[in-house]
């Protein structure tokens, strides 16, 4: 997936969806600024994700590139052009609501046959492209239903193939899964996927569940307060964060005291480590990250490359066992351990001398 | 039941006020016993509204062939559907542009004035109406329905509004952002997706409309012209004079029809999505 040396498909890194210096502010009684100086492009055929906590303008971004509500200042493009004052409904781009939207006096089939008559397809290739849909989200034998009389994920499939149906250059999916019970959930996820290589359609979806953001995304930005903090593939957005906020909402960590020399990293509490530094960070006291599956924890006296610690606590989880430590320089810090069958090595004891060992490259230098 | 092991616990109930239940069976009575009584000696044989001398439908055959009452049921009919209809209509383009548009200044005050009609008194739009339209029949000398129909209209409007607005309140806008988004132009989004989700409430505010068209009294009274009494109007030109169950049998037609109509307009109102 090297960029410079693929010259021959230049469809997969052409940019789809252009976000150039988006603002949005609400003018209310308060000023709003739900985005502030957004920019971010987004890949023909990818699957992009906004992940972040409720309220950071997630849904506002979507409804900006949807066309419901002009950018404040910025501008958005679409395969290059500027698509900032087009109406929605001449945008090749099509959105699946969070409440999924399904015109209720209307069957499954004349929902998803809608887009196709608004663009004036002829009649038999609506019938044709209909049915194709309703194989593609296994909804035929219900096609002649009501929407209010399937269930919800029949409805979440149905709003899916109404969104697909006419082809769009961008799908938006707004949350589209958190209406699921869990089991249903991990059961679209895989056919969002599905779906989303067999159509070839670039996808940009959100969530706030980063879980489902890791396991479905080509990329991930996460936004926090109207900003896009970092946008990455899901393994560089969990392992190489730039920031704490971004390290914090994934998955959970250690930040510790360091110090940044020439590429790498020594800890206040003791270990120098080879680190990946992101831009704009100097020599000097720094922060870094330690996920605490990337440390490992052994009772007894600290030897060498090994940092010394008095457990605090020790929680049994079922495949992990977290063992809680205070180390010398006072920091906190956590060990995730798989666990062994019983009968292995116990973990230490709460009270104990342990010494925690941390694997070369888990160490990750912190822009703040 | 008799065997559940926990007692739910009591919730506040009005029951337990001492002379509650007195009161409302009370009020029932007010209300429906002189209807009920109405309607009972609208079958009497005689002509009595005081002595039962038995069941007949006389005063029904009676009134169908009385041509002055044909005359006014036909008027009544004719007003109460032009001026529910063109309410309507007002009432529609009203409610759409007091929900679906972006707030703009003087929104809040358009909504008021819209329900006006509901806080003045019927009397003081009666005789206001009497005098610009005597001027108006005066000056030009035309004295057709037109102006009993433009009197309903205007105060037909706010019962046609409520119940429309009720309906574009509760319904969900992102179905109309849904049609957009799938390439349909503001007026197809109307067409194929507002309209048709908008209806039951256009046909409920049509029928209330209606019937507050076809029982009103005091503004008919006042601004009608010579010959063009209403069904009401004729009866309480009939009251004045001779009283027959005539006029009971008419009041019980108008009852079971005005009845019939506020029974689906309810269930049109409370069916939802
Ligand atoms: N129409 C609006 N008027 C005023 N403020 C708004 C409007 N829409 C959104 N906001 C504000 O903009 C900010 C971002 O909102 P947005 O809906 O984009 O968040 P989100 O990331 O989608 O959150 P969630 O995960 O809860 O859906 C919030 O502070 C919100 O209150
Ligand atoms: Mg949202």
């Amino acid at each position: 997936m090297d960029a410079t040396t693929n010259t021959q498909d230049s469809t997969t890194d052409a940019i789809a969806v252009e976000v150039d210096h988006v603002s949005k502010i609400f003018r209310g009684e308060q000023e709003v600024r739900a985005l502030d100086d957004v920019s971010v492009g987004i890949r023909k055929n990818e699957f992009f994700t906004l992940l972040g906590p409720s309220g950071c303008g997630k849904t506002t971004l979507l409804r900006l590139i949807a066309g419901f509500e002009p950018p404040t200042m910025g501008a958005i493009r679409l395969g290059g052009r500027d698509i900032s004052r087009l109406p929605p409904n001449q945008r090749p781009v099509n959105t699946v609501f969070q409440n999924y939207a399904l015109f209720p006096h209307m069957s499954v089939a004349q929902n998803i046959a809608f887009g196709l008559e608004m663009l004036g397809k002829p009649k038999a290739e609506v019938q044709k492209t209909v049915d194709e849909m309703l194989r593609l989200v296994r909804m035929e034998e219900l096609k002649n239903r009501r929407t209010g009389e399937i269930s919800g994920g029949q409805q979440q499939r149905v709003a899916l193939a109404r969104a697909l149906a006419p082809h769009p250059e961008v799908l938006l999916l707004d949350e589209p899964l958190s209406a699921l019970d869990l089991k249903l959930r991990k059961d679209m996820q895989i056919e969002l996927k599905r779906l989303q290589s067999e159509t070839g359609i670039t996808f940009i979806f959100v969530t706030h569940d980063q879980e489902e953001a890791l396991t479905m995304s080509d990329r991930i930005a996460v936004m926090s307060a109207g900003k896009i903090l970092q946008v990455g593939p899901p393994r560089d957005i969990y392992e190489r964060p730039a920031e704490r906020f971004v390290a914090n909402f994934i998955g959970e960590s250690n930040f510790l005291d360091a110090t940044l020399a020439g590429g790498k990293a020594t800890l206040a509490a003791g270990g120098t480590f080879d680190v990946h530094v992101p831009e704009g960070v100097r020599d000097g006291k720094v922060s870094v990250l330690v996920r605490p599956e990337h440390a490992t924890v052994h009772a007894g006296e600290a030897g060498e490359r090994e940092i010394a610690g008095t457990v605090e606590n020790v929680v049994y989880s079922g495949e992990a066992t977290v063992v809680h430590l205070r180390l010398a320089t006072g920091e906190a810090m956590k060990a995730r351990l798989s666990n062994a069958p019983q009968g292995g090595e116990a973990a230490p004891e709460t009270g104990s001398a342990a010494a925690v060992t941390i694997a070369p490259g888990a160490v990750t230098v912190l822009r703040d | 039941m008799a065997d559940r092991p926990v007692k739910q616990p009591k919730g506040y109930s009005v029951r337990t006020l001492p002379g509650f239940a007195v009161l409302a069976l009370f009020t029932f009575f007010a209300l429906y016993a002189p209807i009920t009584i109405l309607v009972a000696y609208s079958f009497n044989a005689g002509t009595s509204l005081a002595i039962w001398e038995g069941f007949s439908l006389r005063w029904y055959y009676q009134a169908a062939a009385n041509e002055a009452v044909q005359d006014a049921a036909i008027r009544s009919l004719y007003l109460a559907f032009s001026a529910a209809t063109i309410a309507t209509i007002a009432a529609t383009m009203a409610a759409l542009a007091t929900t679906r548009t972006r707030h703009f200044p003087g929104k809040t005050m358009i909504y008021a004035l819209i329900n006006q009609p509901l806080m003045v008194p019927e009397i003081v739009t009666a005789v206001a109406l009497l005098i610009v339209f005597a001027a108006v029949k005066v000056w030009t000398g035309h004295t057709s329905m037109i102006y009993l129909i433009a009197a309903h209209t205007a105060f037909c409007v706010p019962f046609a509004y409520l119940p429309i607005r009720a309906r574009l309140e509760t319904m969900d806008t992102s179905l109309e952002a849904a049609a957009q988004d799938l390439y349909a132009s503001p007026w197809m989004t109307f067409r194929r997706v507002t309209l048709p989700l908008m209806w039951p409430g256009i046909v409920a505010g049509l029928m209330l409309a209606f019937v507050i068209s076809l029982d009103d009294v005091v503004i008919t009274e006042f601004v009608k012209s010579a010959g063009q009494d209403t069904l009401p109007t004729y009866m309480l030109g009939q009251l004045r004079r001779v009283v027959t169950p005539e006029v009971n049998a008419i009041s019980t037609v108008i009852l079971v029809a005005g009845a019939i109509l506020v029974t689906l307009f309810f269930r049109l109102t409370s069916r939802r999505g």
